[in-house]
């Protein structure tokens, strides 16, 4: 594929550059392009003067890898080892899945034609190694037999420096086949031991492996339909057949899934991944399915199945041990019963991530940062300081975020408020207690305390006339920090 | 129409099955005050029943989402009942004025027991609130709703109600900003606003007080007004001092006036009144 874009008759030649060291060179060409003599690493100025119509564009680097990421998620349906080799290169490791596609030659072919759908021009080829594969599919010359084309193969092949190919053209090689019978350790001796590595992988010699992007989950099931669905209910439940299977092997495991996630191929090569998360292992098929339909149910784009889906694919993303359980006999000492994490799950799938919290506290004394919003099935928080009997709340119900601005009266700068207006309201103060002084936390400012020691705040606790009661503070302390202090209402009491 | 007695056996019994049934009175809490508690039906807030707060203006919303919290705390305080409360509210609340869990924490509820559902709006809103209502592990879902909320009509708090019969969990809708009361099937209805507070030592403000308005009932008597406070350490709510007033003159602690002990008074003589 490096040739890259699709042809278009009488368009102009495409060229995609790449800036070199100041100066732009093409890095991309199509058949057009190609065929008016133009090579890719020719600076755009001599290309410019021998094709004036050149349609030169700048070479999108990431939109190439995502490209190439979201081809590799499509052939996921062969394989599920899939590796990338950058720029254009995707490996596939077909080991024990061929029988699906009925053969080799079947899975090849059914690879190149969804490529086509896509509308890219492949090139693909099978061999013992990745390299050996990668190698044929970049320089092979369509010779039948695996081990004549590898001997066929030019020089680099080898992936190695110019340098190293230079020295062995010199040297009187030309092919793959050339190096194939020479006594490994001359070799070695001579352009080092990578580039024996590098023979043997590409011969087939040694055992060599791909890496894959994404490691295949250890539970996972999969159906596939010799007829594409187009009905989402039948989807949803094969799904839940697919559950079944799933958490029949968890139950073995004596473990519960914490993510599933489903991939649903479409026969037009698009995807769908729906995942789900739940507060505390599960492994009831019909508990996982309900979360399933939630997601559905709350898709922002509704699932769309167009020509109908061909595979649906499940995997256990995240497992942890479930045993049978066994209550407390003092009580249950889980952040959650079951019925009630089942339920926020199913609220959270709906909802989405992250609504659902438990209020936690926070080891400081700035009162916004007092609260800290943790996930619901967190275990072993902090616990909460009970108050002192008797003490009237020292603490507003509500905080109000940000604090909001006001205008006060006092009878001297730093003394309590008199009144105060908030929210176009004048106040007049019954009864306050205070100031209460709360400091900047000194570690938390840029450049320490000494330089930007920040406000301190006075809280007062303040009831109006008519009863309702206020938490205001005035930022800074007057005189040493400020000479007119602002004054902002924190919260509200209850 | 049809009469009755030519439907079909199956039909009759159908809607025999669907037919309201008379309200039975189900689990109470009584809050405190004697004179509140007779009015109540059963003798206290209802288990299991929708219950609705009103903040009688903007001012109040602090005194309204402190009674939610005190309404949930009283109907979950028995001994060993550790049954969490879950408060749904809505994405702009959460954003403009945040739970504050040490405010809580001085109301006697402990925070750890709360569970905070923020949802996108109030459709979100209302459908967790009556799937969570289904949920008997469940203390108490508080609903907490800004403004009008057209959603919010017969038929939703219907929804409510009888989910909430069903399992035992006791729903509190919690309208704060500009609400109406319109038609509904809750079981009692709150106004509520701030009342000035008994003044502790050197004038400081005192113990939450409320003035509370029953403004309806479904099946007993409605129409009065109550200034009560929030005893913490009792969880449950006492008379409001009558001493609670203003002096004319404005400014200062407030005088206790002389021999005006409520029954109850001398019971809580540990804490402290102003001089």
């Amino acid at each position: 594929m490096p040739a890259g874009a699709s042809p278009s008759d009488d368009a102009a030649p495409l060229a995609f550059t790449v800036k070199q060291q100041g100066a732009y060179q093409l890095h991309a060409l199509d058949d057009t392009a190609l065929a008016a003599g133009l090579t890719p690493g020719m600076g755009l100025a001599d290309a410019r003067a021998r094709v004036p119509a050149l349609d030169a564009r700048p070479h999108d680097a990431e939109g190439e890898r995502q490209l190439l990421e979201r081809l590799a998620d499509l052939c996921d349906r062969f394989s599920p080892m899939v590796a990338i080799d950058p720029p254009e290169g995707l490996i596939l490791d077909i080991d024990g899945c061929t029988h699906l596609f009925g053969g080799e030659q079947a899975l090849t072919r059914d690879a190149v034609r969804l490529m086509r759908t896509q509308g890219l021009r492949v090139r693909a080829a099978r061999a013992g190694s990745p390299e050996a594969a990668l190698a044929l599919a970049r320089y092979g010359e369509g010779v039948q037999d695996e081990l004549q084309a590898i001997h066929a193969l030019p020089l680099l092949a080898l992936r190695r420096s110019p340098d190293t190919r230079l020295a062995l053209r010199r040297a009187g090689f030309v092919t793959i086949g050339d190096l194939a019978d020479v006594p490994p350790g001359p070799l070695a001796a001579r352009f080092g031991a990578g580039l024996v590595d590098a023979l043997d992988r590409l011969l087939c010699r040694s055992d060599s492996r791909i890496t894959p992007r994404r490691l295949p989950a250890p539970i996972r099931a999969e159906r596939r339909f010799a007829e594409p669905v187009a009905h989402v209910g039948t989807v949803m439940r094969v799904l839940g057949e697919l559950l079944a299977q799933v958490c029949a092997e968890l139950a073995e495991r004596h473990q519960g899934g914490r993510r599933f996630a489903a991939r649903l191929y479409r026969s037009d090569g698009a995807m769908r991944d729906l995942a789900i998360e739940t507060g505390l292992p599960v492994r009831e098929p019909a508990v996982v399915l309900r979360l399933f339909e939630e997601r559905v149910e709350a898709l922002a784009d509704p699932l769309d199945p167009g020509f109908g889906f061909d595979i649906v694919r499940l995997a256990v993303l995240h497992a942890e041990t479930l045993g049978a359980a066994q209550e407390d006999l003092a009580g249950s000492s889980a952040p959650l019963s079951a019925d009630l994490a089942a339920l926020l799950d199913r609220l959270g799938v709906r909802a989405g991530p992250r609504r659902f919290r438990r209020l936690a506290p926070r080891d400081t004394h700035i009162p916004e940062r007092a609260t800290h919003l943790a996930p619901v099935a967190a275990a072993d928080l902090p616990g909460w300081d009970a108050p002192p009997a008797g003490e009237s709340p020292l603490r507003p119900i509500s905080l109000l975020d940000p604090p909001e601005k006001i205008e006060v009266m006092a009878q001297v700068p730093d003394g309590p408020p008199r009144n105060f207006r908030w929210r176009g309201t004048l106040h007049r103060v019954a009864r306050y207690e205070g100031p209460e002084r709360i400091a900047p936390e000194w570690w938390r400012r840029l450049g320490g305390y000494a330089d930007n020691p920040g406000l301190t705040r006075d809280y007062f606790r303040v009831e109006d006339e008519a009863g309702h009661r206020f938490w205001l503070f005035r930022a800074g302390l007057y005189g040493r920090e400020t000479d007119a202090p602002l004054w902002y209402v924190h919260g509200l009491f209850a | 129409m049809l009469e009755s007695s030519r439907l079909p056996p199956a039909l009759k019994r159908a809607l025999a099955a669907a037919a309201p049934r008379a309200p039975v009175v189900g689990a109470v809490r009584p809050l405190g005050v004697e004179g509140i508690d007779r009015m109540l039906a059963g003798g206290g807030l209802g288990k299991g029943r929708l219950h609705e707060i009103f903040a009688r203006e903007s001012l109040d919303e602090g005194s309204a989402t402190g009674f939610a919290a005190m309404l949930a705390h009283v109907a979950t305080r028995e001994p060993g009942d550790a049954s969490p409360i879950l408060w749904l509210r809505e994405d702009t609340a959460q954003r403009r004025c945040a739970l504050h869990g040490p405010g809580l924490v001085d109301l006697g509820m402990d925070p750890a027991r709360l569970i905070l559902g923020v949802l996108p709006d109030v459709r979100a809103l209302l459908r967790a609130g009556v799937d969570a209502l289904r949920c008997a592990g469940l203390g108490v879902v508080v609903m907490e709703l800004h403004g009008a909320a057209p959603l919010l009509d017969l038929t939703a708090s219907r929804r409510i109600a009888l989910a909430a019969e069903a399992s035992g969990v006791t729903p509190l809708l919690l309208r704060l900003g500009k609400a109406q009361p319109g038609p509904s099937a809750a079981q009692s209805r709150w106004h509520v606003a701030a009342a000035l507070s008994a003044a502790l030592e050197a004038g400081a403000p005192g113990h939450p007080a409320l003035r509370l308005s029953l403004l309806r009932q479904r099946g007993g008597p409605a129409g009065f007004d109550w200034d009560v406070e929030w005893d913490r350490d009792a969880v449950c709510f006492r008379p409001a001092l009558p001493g609670a007033r203003l002096p004319l003159s404005g400014g200062g602690p407030v005088p206790l006036e002389a021999g005006a002990g409520e029954s109850g008074r001398e019971a809580d003589a540990g804490w402290r009144i102003a001089v």
